[in-house]
């Protein structure tokens, strides 16, 4: 079945199934791998990209319900040679260990950025709450959040 | 107003409003005595109560010291902020004497005589044991004190006229004393009364009136509080499997049964607190709610789970394919959250219930772990479906998972879930 998607601002015609999640159709057909595949149950949040400004789990948002929606990734917010103000953040603070969690933790960290530029650490940590990084890099995560916010990098008590 | 609600009003409220003024006079505003003339005993029994009747539920906030109130209670008349309970002089129980507490949790009047609105479930706590009511004023008397004013209630008109609640309490608070049922167990008894005082589980699962009061003819058979529905918990129970006293027992204690399904909404912070109650209360309660619930269909036999997979992709093509993609990887057979002992869906109660507030609310705002981080978990798919996707989903889960016929009333749920948020 033929479905068009919005994905960083441009449309996509793609060729799927409609209860394909839409994780697969982006990085099988489109080629946009900062998405992962974590647990596959809406648990991890490797796969978290923003689905009309919020953050979504792609694992679990069937395409067919994608249609329509402004989907914005990790690659849509810029490129090594320029990345975003929120990208150079996790890189001055060395936020990535393995890295795999990396594409998920920026497009939550900057839905939430989006709606909020000045967050409180309590809202910080509410927000991140259900992204997972197994190496345990979550203060340096949430260092680089706060340094992007225009933050003290060292949390004030939550 | 109709005049039905109109004629026995004015002498009934002077009644009470007399009544009212009179119990001012006995020992309610004598000082409150000091911590330390508290035995450890009743302390320790008070803090059993506590978690039994959970105090907490209500009276703290989130992310609030435990007990100084201020969280947010839904009505059909407006908003109320929960007190603060802990023993605090100026704002909190430390104005209150013991006799003067014992009469706010029977009688529903304030340390100063003022009425309580009946958020505060004394229509239950009227049910309880001076000598348990003590010892919950013994336990609350020794936490450590929060000066917090109170936030005030956004209340609309008469309801935000305290006063107005002795007319309430004339039309429908005539509570009576707790009667033990001869022949019955000690443990029937005990969760009996439980159920009735302190537990107050009517206050959720008893239906409420057009002026939220308990219709009291119809105990436990199902209510709607804070946006979710508290299903029926007797004959008119829809589970699909039988409740026995083993599986309400897990469900109470753990938020989870492997027959049946989650804990959620409101319902999440009073298994919190039973999980640490004592067994053997929390034993008494389920054989209690077992009975009740033994002439059930599933307990008969007439209702059993359901699997129609064709029919529901027949009827609900879209909820068909939504499912597919957004919850198949966790609910269909073989899936892992299957293999870790997740019930099915057809052993869940919601889409067994005569309202689709349950199934909507869980796939709006998905399930926190309610007694621990092991708990039963679902994320939330409010951000990503819209009100028709969600509806799409409910109609193919009941259609699937229930032989009953579908829901009316889908897409006005949905919308009313999505204004009010996973906790109402």
């Amino acid at each position: 079945m033929s479905l068009v998607l919005t994905v960083n601002g441009r449309q996509h015609t793609v060729d799927a199934s409609p209860e394909t999640p839409l994780l697969y159709v982006l990085r099988n057909d489109l080629q946009l791998n900062g998405a992962k595949f974590g647990c596959g149950l809406g648990q991890c949040g490797a796969c978290t990209v923003q689905v009309d400004g919020k953050a979504a789990y792609s694992c679990l948002l069937p395409v067919a319900a994608a249609q329509g929606r402004a989907i914005r990734t990790v690659e849509g917010l810029g490129a090594p040679e320029a990345p975003s103000p929120l990208q150079k953040a996790f890189m001055d603070e060395q936020a990535a260990q393995c890295g795999y969690c990396i594409g998920g933790m920026i497009m939550r960290a900057q839905a939430l950025l989006d709606a909020n530029p000045r967050p409180s650490e309590a809202h910080i940590r509410a927000h991140m709450q259900p992204n997972l990084c197994r190496c345990g890099t979550h203060m340096r995560i949430l260092r680089a959040i706060r340094r992007a916010a225009g933050l003290p990098v060292e949390a004030a008590s939550a | 107003m109709s005049p039905a609600w109109n004629t026995p009003v004015l002498p009934a409220a002077a009644a009470a409003l007399a009544l009212a003024l009179a119990a001012c006079a006995g020992g309610a505003r004598l000082p409150p005595p000091p911590p330390q003339t508290f035995s450890a005993a009743e302390i320790e029994k008070g803090a059993e109560l506590a978690k039994l009747a959970d105090c907490q539920g209500c009276h703290t906030a989130d992310g609030g010291q435990a007990f100084a109130g201020g969280r947010p209670l839904n009505s059909p008349f407006g908003t109320i902020y929960t007190r603060n309970i802990t023993p605090d002089p100026r704002t909190g129980l430390g104005r209150y004497s013991r006799e003067a507490f014992i009469r706010a949790l029977r009688r529903g009047v304030r340390f100063d005589g003022a009425e309580l609105y009946p958020a505060m479930p004394y229509d239950h706590f009227a049910y309880a044991d001076d000598e348990d009511l003590g010892a919950l004023y013994a336990y609350l008397m020794t936490r450590r004190p929060k000066d917090q004013p109170p936030t005030p209630n956004k209340l609309i008109p008469p309801a935000n006229i305290r006063g107005a609640v002795a007319i309430w309490k004339a039309l429908f608070f005539h509570p009576g004393r707790f009667q033990p049922t001869p022949g019955r167990s000690a443990a029937f008894n005990r969760g009996a009364y439980l159920v009735q005082s302190l537990g107050h589980c009517g206050a959720c699962h008893t239906p409420h009136n057009f002026l939220d009061a308990e219709e009291t003819s119809k105990p436990l058979q199902g209510g709607v509080q804070e946006g979710w529905y508290a299903p029926p918990l007797n004959a008119l129970s829809p589970a699909s499997v039988p409740w026995t006293p083993e599986h309400v027992y897990s469900f109470l204690r753990t938020g989870f049964d492997r027959d049946h399904s989650a804990a959620a909404g409101p319902m999440g912070s009073v298994v919190r607190e039973l999980a640490r109650a004592p067994e053997a209360d929390v034993r008494a309660l389920s054989v209690y709610l077992a009975t009740l619930m033994q002439p059930s269909p599933a307990a008969k036999g007439a209702a059993r789970p359901a699997d129609h997979v064709a029919q529901a992709a027949a009827a609900q093509p879209a909820g068909a394919r939504l499912y597919a993609g957004a919850c198949a990887a966790c609910h269909d057979a073989g899936a892992a959250m299957m293999r870790e002992g997740r019930p099915p869906l057809q052993f869940a109660t919601p889409p067994q219930e005569d309202r689709p507030t349950d199934v909507v609310q869980v796939i709006l705002h998905g399930l926190q772990p309610a007694t621990g981080p092991r708990g039963p978990y679902m994320p939330a798919f409010a951000g990503t479906l819209s009100d028709a996707q969600v509806a799409d989903v409910a109609a193919y889960v009941r259609a699937r998972y229930s032989d009953r016929p579908p829901w009316k009333d889908l897409a006005s749920a949905v919308a009313k879930a999505r204004r009010q948020g996973g906790e109402g």
